[in-house]
């Protein structure tokens, strides 16, 4: 029998019953422990696991991811928790150049089996410096996996086989999601990386979008069907890198058009990786130059009404769907 | 490692140092001129004038203990027991080389003889070190990480948050700043208020020591000390061993910012010659020479084998960036 969990519920069970499994893993981040989670994802494991397996650390983000790969090099399975992924850019050296490479540089020897999770994307009013899509940074880094999940059932399972993953992993969730609900599966459920989800069947557009933003292309999509009589295909990739392009290729084969709608600036955003991968694989398919719903091309302003501008909405994706559908 | 405290030396150990360390420098020796001909390629940055520091550090270790370096990394390599050949190899970028060609002179790594890794960013392994000796902790495995560094690591901020950790969490790790006095080009006084680097121990409350290279034997037993801290206590150490690298910062350098005059003056405290003439006080002298035929043997072994080795398969750049 489904549940109906919270978005933070879903990622505390899926911690709760990796660490349960495998000695091995251990959470380490800034107020995991006393505090129960900036955003209480970890409430509970201090008590449950004991100090060893739960980790406080000073504000040391460099320091602590750095900890994390070293032990991971040597085969302990951290899940280190960002407070915020803008704070991940503190150590965006360490995750880059040590974590991407290191199994490179060691022809296979050394792996970084580690987590790197936490807030991402906008959040509510946080202004420029705390709310932003970290995700192409990561997402452009070979060595690197990087996922971003929309449901609390996918939270769930992408986290566990995040954790399980013998490369490093950037699990980026949304600072806005985690009171969010929805249905999560009884019992032991794993989703595997780089396989993506047809979150809406349709027959004239495709729409690719992940994270948070699907849920405003889904909006778009009820009222595009409803209005404009287009039934949009929205194809949610769940993992970045990898990419499951062949299910947006068969979506697009299907539709002969294509919209992208995400979180995060459009210039070299992971929109323009889908955009050229269909291009270049679908060209004979397509009946439209595909497009792009992005953040504005500004760091995010403070005020309301700014950053709802700023953000793609279910008005942009509209327009967007319709120009591609000529309509 | 208890023999540490031991302070004469034996015969056969000053025989055996003095071979490691000699290894390296022919070593390198080798490795420049061969550079000069275009065989090795990218950066390469000679430990020449400073191995004392290394097999002195090392030979406190157990063989399980771990080793996490930057790029200065070959005599650390070949102190850990990496042969000569795999890192000769590496060096030339063949399949046969520590990382098959992956990973050349900045990153050497001998996972089976606990050398994880050397690391081109200033500082940012530091941390990583810090990492390894918190899985030792967190297993309880007994085994020490021993992290070397050049003095301009230690304005890092990473390096901060990494001591910081390290001392909060009392981790077996031994921190050891090869202060060679110059980061590139920049002097020690251009990159630091206080000349005494051991004293950034101080605000994180960790055990610090300072000396020089000159006897590797010393250096053993004064970083042994560390690291029985580290194993019995679970205590970090912030070691700064002084010391001088008679090549440039690496190939490239002509090292223009000092005098020649001070490298000569350097030189005549060399730490491989004091230990020449220790062997020859103790009337061993007669030795050196086959050991310096033996050292010339391995070496041109070595760039033999590098030579003769194939290059890296071209799926060899992709195998191995997911596991
Ligand atoms: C973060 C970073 N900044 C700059 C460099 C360029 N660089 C390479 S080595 C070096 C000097 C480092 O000197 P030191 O730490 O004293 O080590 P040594 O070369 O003397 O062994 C610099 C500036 C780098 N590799 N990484
Ligand atoms: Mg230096």
């Amino acid at each position: 029998m489904p549940r109906t969990l919270q978005v933070r519920e879903a990622l505390n069970e899926a911690l709760a019953e990796e660490m349960e499994r495998d000695e091995r893993v251990f959470v380490m981040g800034e107020e995991v422990g006393h505090y129960q989670g900036a955003y209480k994802v970890t409430r509970g494991l201090l008590e449950r696991f004991g100090p060893r397996r739960v980790w406080d650390t000073p504000i040391n983000e460099g320091g602590f991811a750095g900890i994390g790969i070293g032990a991971a090099m040597v085969g302990l399975r951290p899940v280190i928790e960002f407070m915020t992924f803008n704070f991940s850019l503190v150590a965006f050296d360490q995750i880059v150049n040590n974590a991407a490479k290191i199994r490179q540089m060691s022809a296979g020897r050394l792996s970084v089996p580690i987590v790197f999770r936490g807030g991402g994307g906008a959040a509510r009013m946080l202004a420029a410096q705390h709310s932003q899509a970290t995700e192409p940074y990561y997402a452009h880094v070979p060595g690197l996996k990087v996922v971003v999940p929309s449901t609390p059932a996918e939270y769930k399972g992408l986290l566990k086989a995040s954790i399980r993953d013998d490369n490093p992993v950037v699990f980026i969730e949304s600072e806005l999601m985690y009171g969010a609900k929805g249905e999560v599966p009884d019992g032991e459920y794993v989703i595997p990386l780089g396989v993506a989800d047809v979150k809406r069947p349709g027959t004239d557009c495709t729409v690719v979008s992940w994270g948070r933003i699907l849920h405003t292309a889904l909006e778009a999509a009820e009222v595009l069907a409803k209005e404009h009589g287009i039934e949009c295909e929205v194809v949610d990739p769940r993992t970045l890198r990898p990419l499951d392009e062949q299910a947006i290729f068969a979506s697009v084969r299907k539709t002969n058009r294509c919209v992208v709608v995400h979180e995060g600036w459009r210039y070299g955003g992971v929109g323009a990786e889908v955009v050229d991968r269909v291009q270049s694989s679908c060209f004979d398919w397509l009946d439209a130059p595909v497009e792009r719903v992005c953040n504005v091309d500004v760091p995010q302003p403070y005020a309301r009404e700014l950053e709802e501008l700023v953000l793609p909405s279910v008005e942009r994706v509209v327009d967007a769907v319709r120009r591609a559908s000529y309509r | 490692m208890s023999d540490a405290e031991a302070t004469a030396p034996t015969l056969d150990e000053m025989r055996s140092f003095y071979r490691e360390m000699l290894l390296q420098r022919r070593f390198e020796e080798a490795a420049a001129r061969v550079y000069t001909q275009g065989k090795i390629g990218g950066f390469c940055h000679l430990y020449i004038g400073q191995e004392a520091v290394g097999t002195g550090a090392i030979r406190a270790l157990r063989p399980d203990d771990y080793v996490v370096t930057a790029y200065r990394d070959h005599g650390h390599a070949l102190s850990k027991g990496s042969s000569s050949r795999a890192v000769m190899a590496e060096l030339f970028g063949r399949s046969t080389g520590t990382s098959q060609g992956l990973g050349g002179s900045m990153h050497l790594f001998d996972v089976d003889r606990g050398l994880l890794g050397g690391y081109g960013i200033v500082g940012g392994h530091v941390p990583l070190a810090a990492g390894v000796a918190f899985a030792s902790k967190y297993r309880g495995d007994g085994r020490v990480t021993l992290c070397f560094m050049g003095d301009g690591a230690v304005n890092q901020g990473v390096f901060f948050e990494a001591m910081q950790l390290a001392s909060l969490w009392s981790l077996p790790v031994v921190f050891i700043v090869e202060n060679n006095l110059y980061a590139m080009g920049t002097p020690l006084s251009m990159q630091t208020p206080v000349e005494d680097i051991s004293l950034k121990a101080v605000p994180f409350g960790m055990d610090r020591d300072r000396f020089e290279d000159r006897d590797v034997f010393e250096v053993r037993r004064r970083v042994g000390r560390a690291v029985d801290r580290a194993r019995e206590e679970g205590r970090p150490t912030f070691l700064e061993v002084l010391t001088y690298r008679y090549r440039g910062h690496s190939m490239s350098d002509p090292a223009r910012y000092r005098t020649k005059e001070e490298v000569e003056e350097r030189r005549l405290r060399d730490p491989l010659l004091f230990l020449e003439q220790r062997i020859k006080d103790a009337g061993a002298g007669g030795d050196l020479a086959a050991i310096e035929e033996s050292v010339a043997a391995e070496v041109e072994d070595a760039l033999e084998f590098a030579e003769n080795s194939p290059p890296p398969d071209p799926e060899v750049a992709t195998r191995f960036v997911y596991a």
